[in-house]
């Protein structure tokens, strides 16, 4: 096993050291013959956790693959990736779980985290095995039916109460179906008046997180809210909270960065689901995460080859890819504003996120005795975004022709470099 | 002028431009003989992706009476389900080498987006909810000639009741950009539940009761109202739409002297419109259908005949 001595590394609280990496775990000492980084100017992070990705496999192997998303994770920053569910066929079962896990290993970039459907099929009708994908060797604690609300409050109840006894966790995508329909593709207001697209309101997200608060509060139960978008939907989480009921929540890099007015040439690239906001919105969602009501970043990546975005912007799938800028928008609207330190970077992309996942090697701090899961950065270094460098086999991404911050230098699993800069 | 995508684009010198050619396309209309040489050798596509009879029918007549060939081409249901990117669609229809491509689709600003990836020009026939400008064109063209006929000036400082559907019409966008630019007054009746959002910053007036305007407009256009709509809980019934929105006898009455009555079809007779009021003496409806052809000779006219220059 190669050892590593990354000198004069800064870490999240301030200090500098040099890190020690031998075995997958940080150590006290060099190991004799230990490959010196020159770390200066360089800040080291905990390897990022991404409670949010879709990976694609099984199904649309053309758009992304797990071999091919865990590269762009790892160009990201990240250590570990949780795979959503809404794959063909649908992780619902122990045996797909596993399969998916197994992806994840062959790969062997991050660590993949398999998600498992809520529902069979994401059908919201019956509850999918979740008890036996959580004993399976993907020891799944994470369930969502993403792409699909799970409507129906009975099935949410039981869902809820099924998990508890092994700490499981349901992630909604929170969107009334009725108050948001398939053809809601825009943010209700003037612009979606104005380009005629159908309305996607603020309540239909606000009214189902309410609602769930309500059940997880009632089952006692964890509850995990996905790519969270408006004011209201943040007003309710900080409401739930102050009444010490269970709930996390998420918010995607592209809804921190860019506003409802990317729709107006109906580029299909700013299609995604929920969708972009107006800035009183984005604002809500910065403040919320600077102050905690929202506890994670998720990129909700979502790879869509072009025939899936060649259509007219109500017929065009939703997503936008997300893994490769994330930090990078992170850093343009929380660090530079001040309105996080890197401690709470670290908190917002590493540790929060393992812990929602239950993932114990994953997230820790950067000590003697941890694994050694860490991203190397450069917060000053800019760049162009340039969709054709991507990792990802897909092209959706928003941040194309951007300045951005482009921070990551080098991501290392278990001291295993994953990506460097060369 | 290279596309016709919506009146957004349009000045207020080029909306009078096709207002004016469409005066003299109309007289063309007039003649036993209606063939003009103005785009012989040029090829026009109407590509239908949602039924039409009406537009389509008058797109293909003005392209032939200014002696293009026209073909149609119904793509009917949805590229999508078809397997194929509406972007594979249109950039197939290109490579043959056709002048102007007629588009009507139910996505909106789906003509805006199929003018960046073709080299012909693209005319939108209507894209969903978003705009329907020869539409808009064709109702200033025929309330221009009504007004004419009873000496009553011109379009501008005229006031426009539109009423109906109007959050899901693409035909008052059209129309509210359209009489802005031209310098009149456009009044805009819906219940709540009809109503764009946003509609508070189009810049036009807006109301829920309709008596209380119809007094005062020079037009009253009213817009088709589907029945299905009543599932969607936009209404109750058709009689309390009617009640509070329909074009009654009753109403009729109160339109003052001179006033006219449009609708861009199709109509629901004894929905959104009596038959009272569709046939009266003063209903320029079947006027705004033989504006159509002249509109659309004028826009074709300008944008193919035009590039040459």
């Amino acid at each position: 096993m190669t050892a590593t001595t990354l000198r004069g590394v800064q870490l999240p609280d301030g200090t500098r050291t040099d890190l020690h990496l031998s075995d997958g775990v940080i150590v006290d000492e060099a190991p004799s013959g230990a490959e010196v980084v020159d770390c200066d100017g360089l800040l080291a992070l905990p390897g990022m956790v991404d409670p949010h990705t879709h990976l694609r496999e099984p199904g649309r192997e053309d758009a992304e693959t797990v071999k091919s998303g865990s590269e762009a994770a790892a160009r990201g920053g990240y250590t570990a990736v949780c795979a959503m569910a809404n794959t063909q066929p649908v992780t619902d079962t122990a045996e797909k779980a596993e399969h998916v896990l197994d992806l994840g290993v062959k790969a062997n970039l991050v660590d993949v985290v398999v998600i498992g459907a809520i529902s069979k099929g994401l059908q919201g009708q019956e509850l999918a095995e979740l008890g036996l994908m959580h004993r399976s060797r993907a020891r799944v604690t994470m369930f969502s039916d993403d792409g699909m609300c799970l409507m129906n409050p009975q099935l949410m109840r039981r869902a809820l109460e099924w998990v508890k006894p092994f700490g499981g966790v349901i992630a909604q995508h929170s969107q009334d179906s009725f108050l948001a329909g398939p053809g809601a593709c825009c943010h209700e207001g003037e612009l979606s008046g104005r380009l005629g697209l159908g309305g996607w309101p603020p309540v239909a997200e606000s009214t189902i997180i309410a609602r769930d608060a309500m059940l997880a509060e009632a089952t006692g139960s964890r509850l995990h809210v996905c790519h969270i978008t408006t004011a209201e939907g943040v007003e309710v989480v900080r409401w739930a909270k102050s009444r010490g009921i269970n709930i996390t929540a998420e918010v995607t890099p592209h809804h921190l960065l860019l506003g409802t007015e990317e729709l107006m040439g109906y580029d299909t690239v700013y299609k995604v689901n929920p969708p972009l906001r107006t800035s009183e919105h984005i604002e809500a969602l910065r403040e919320g995460l600077a102050d905690g009501t929202i506890d994670v970043v998720g990129t909700d990546h979502a790879p869509h080859a072009p025939q899936d975005k060649d259509h007219a912007f109500v017929d065009a799938k939703p997503g936008m890819l997300g893994l490769e800028q994330a930090l990078s928008v992170i850093i343009e609207t929380m660090v530079k504003p001040g309105r996080l330190t890197w401690e709470q970077v670290a908190e917002r992309t590493s540790h929060a996120p393992a812990r929602l996942a239950s993932l114990s090697n994953q997230g820790r701090p950067l000590t003697v005795g941890e694994p050694a899961n860490l991203v190397l950065v450069n917060p000053d270094r800019m760049s162009t975004v340039d969709r054709a460098e991507s990792r990802s086999l897909s092209r959706n991404n928003p941040y194309h022709g951007r300045e951005l911050p482009d921070p990551v230098e080098a991501t290392y699993l278990r001291g295993r470099r994953t990506f460097t800069r060369s | 002028m290279k596309h016709l995508l919506g009146i957004a684009d349009l000045t207020e010198d080029q909306i009078w431009t096709i207002l004016d050619t469409a005066e003299e396309m109309h007289d063309i209309q007039q003649r036993p003989i209606k063939k003009l040489p103005a785009l012989r050798g040029r090829t026009v596509v109407n590509l239908f992706f949602e039924d039409s009879t009406r537009t389509r029918s008058s797109f293909e007549l003005a392209a032939k009476w200014l002696s293009a060939d026209a073909i149609n081409v119904s793509a009917k249901g949805s590229s999508v389900s078809k397997g194929e990117s509406m972007k594979d669609t249109l950039q197939t229809l290109d490579a043959m080498g056709v002048d102007a491509i007629v588009m009507r689709h139910a996505g909106s600003g789906s003509v805006a987006q199929a003018a960046g990836w073709v080299r012909a020009s693209m005319v939108n026939a209507g894209d969903g909810m978003h705009e329907h400008p020869t539409q808009a064109l064709l109702d200033a063209h025929a309330i221009r000639r009504h007004l004419r006929a009873n000496e009553l000036g011109d379009l501008q400082g005229k006031r426009i009741a539109i009423t109906g559907d109007l959050l899901h019409s693409r035909v008052v966008r059209s129309n509210v950009l359209l009489w802005e630019k031209i310098g009149a007054s456009v009044v805009l009746v819906a219940p709540p539940t009809l109503m764009p959002p946003g509609v508070s910053t189009w810049g036009v007036e807006t109301t829920s009761s309709f008596d209380e305007v119809l007094p005062d407009v020079d037009v009253a256009m009213m817009l088709r109202v589907q029945r299905e709509r009543m599932h969607g809980g936009f209404f109750p019934s058709e009689r309390e739409y009617i009640d509070a929105y329909g074009l009654t006898p009753r109403r009729l009455r109160m339109l003052k002297p001179g006033a006219c009555i449009a609708h861009p079809g199709p109509m629901n007779r004894g929905l959104e419109i009596s038959s009272a009021a569709a046939d009266a003496a003063h209903s320029i409806i079947l006027d705004q259908v033989s504006a159509g052809v002249a509109v659309r000779m004028s826009v074709l006219y300008h944008l193919l005949a035009g590039e040459e220059k």
